[in-house]
């Protein structure tokens, strides 16, 4: 039901995901924020139920912020952390699953290619991508990738492609998304470029 | 008085001092000589090797230097039994990071993880600290090359250029004049092959300098460098090449004599 969008580009990662909260038949609000900062240079953008939503997104959060305590400010890479969620997701998924997928992006300071973006589903499938969407959001927006994403791309390029996505969700999914969060991290760290409802209203 | 708080590691004595502690400290000071010496592209670690007797078979592989992942070796000095239990503890941990992030551990981290290990023997009532110190050399993505030694306490240090063992006083003070640190002008790190002879060098004064010990079958040379790949090169000299970093060394030395 959920929907979240990730592309990478020359110098970051932007990723988008819809607002809205429900179960069943009925919404419960339009304003929910489904992209977690991680750390200061890396967020992750979860579809599923509300419930796991949070408790995976924290619990992974605040243990690599765990890790940056105990060690001095070490940080842990992007590589890292995708793979320290992987497995903290292959664990629950023999005993509870988390009914999570995720998309895991983040940004490198001095590597080679600083900026970089994860596949993670709820099974523990890990993968390196480019571009990927979660959800439905895979059914109407991986041809759109497919055909706009070019390796060094501009910020404005990515925002511009992400909302081709957005918009493409809003004319054909049957199901309402009327709104759209869209985060970025670059070498100055996360930030929100824009929103449709504000998480901070109650 | 102090025969009273001697049993016991967990108890002070009035002094404010550990005395089984400092014990297992002096006894790291009898052991065989290892040298750690921080190169531009690499680091040497050079080891005194003990001979007990003609008749003992010799070790299959080396009882001085010991690889604990693909980026970090230690030399040991003290009980080879204790050492084994942390070295085995080193490779676990190492091995544990690894499978959990994908990715190489920070050798500080593994530094820091055994000599957490180690401290807590020092506290823990009815336990005997370990008789072992160690000189760590590793390499990783943020901080490159990395030296540390560690004594039985749980103490740590990063260091350019050390000494552990037997006579270490001597020859940390021929490192300290004969090591240049490259923080003057003009002066500069030395490279890999600089380093083996001044290690050798050390250990030749830490060995009493008598012309018996300058042999290879007395010293343990290792080397840590890159390859073209930025993967870790290990390497304990065999004995020709041993042999002859020892032989440069000798007519260095007797040529400077000369002059």
């Amino acid at each position: 039901m959920d929907t979240v969008l990730g592309i990478t580009y020359n110098g970051g990662v932007i990723m988008a995901a819809d607002q809205s909260n429900g179960r069943s038949i009925l919404t419960y609000q339009k304003n929910l924020d489904k992209i977690a900062k991680l750390t200061n240079y890396s967020m992750m953008g979860v579809s599923g139920p509300n419930c796991d939503l949070v408790n995976f997104t924290e619990y992974i959060a605040k243990n690599l912020n765990l890790y940056e305590l105990s060690n001095e400010g070490t940080k842990l890479s992007t590589h890292a952390q995708a793979n320290y969620a992987r497995g903290e997701m292959a664990a629950a998924l023999r005993r509870g699953p988390y009914q999570v997928n995720v998309l895991l992006g983040g940004y490198d300071e001095g590597k080679k290619s600083p900026s970089s973006l994860y596949y993670l589903d709820y099974l523990g499938a890990l993968h390196k991508v480019k571009h990927g969407a979660q959800g439905y959001a895979q059914y109407f927006c991986s041809s759109i990738f497919d055909k706009e994403y070019s390796d060094n791309l501009t910020e404005e390029e990515a925002i511009k492609i992400i909302e081709h996505c957005i918009a493409e969700m809003q004319t054909r999914f049957l199901i309402s998304q009327p709104n759209f969060i869209i985060k970025k991290v670059d070498k100055d760290g996360v930030s929100v470029i824009s929103f449709g409802g504000d998480p901070a209203d109650t | 008085m102090a025969r009273r708080y001697d049993s016991s590691t967990t108890t002070f004595s009035p002094e404010g001092r550990l005395h089984q502690v400092e014990y297992a400290i002096e006894a790291i000071n009898n052991a065989g000589t290892c040298v750690g010496i921080l190169a531009k592209d690499g680091i040497v670690m050079a080891s005194e090797k003990r001979i007990t007797s003609g008749l003992l078979a010799p070790a299959k592989t080396s009882e001085k230097t010991y690889q604990l992942c693909p980026h970090a070796s230690c030399n040991v000095a003290g009980l080879t039994a204790d050492a084994n239990i942390l070295i085995e503890q080193a490779r676990l941990r190492a091995g544990r990071y690894a499978y959990q992030y994908q990715e190489p551990i920070p050798v500080e981290q593994l530094v820091e993880f055994v000599c957490n290990y180690k401290q807590f023997y020092t506290q823990r009532g009815g336990l005997r600290p370990f008789g072992v110190a160690f000189l760590f050399a590793g390499y990783d993505e943020q901080y490159g090359f990395q030296l540390y030694q560690s004594d039985p306490s749980g103490n740590y240090s990063g260091w350019k250029a050390t000494v552990i063992g037997a006579n270490n006083q001597a020859g940390k003070s021929l490192l300290k004049t004969e090591y240049k640190t490259g923080e003057e002008e003009g002066d500069q790190i030395p490279d890999v092959d600089e380093a083996l002879k001044l290690a050798v060098k050390v250990l030749n004064k830490t060995m009493d300098g008598t012309t018996a010990a300058a042999a290879s079958e007395k010293m343990e040379l290792y080397t840590m460098t890159l390859d073209e790949d930025g993967e870790c090169v290990h390497k304990i000299l065999n004995k020709v090449e041993a042999q002859k970093v020892i032989d440069a060394v000798e007519s260095e030395s007797a040529s400077a004599g000369d002059s």
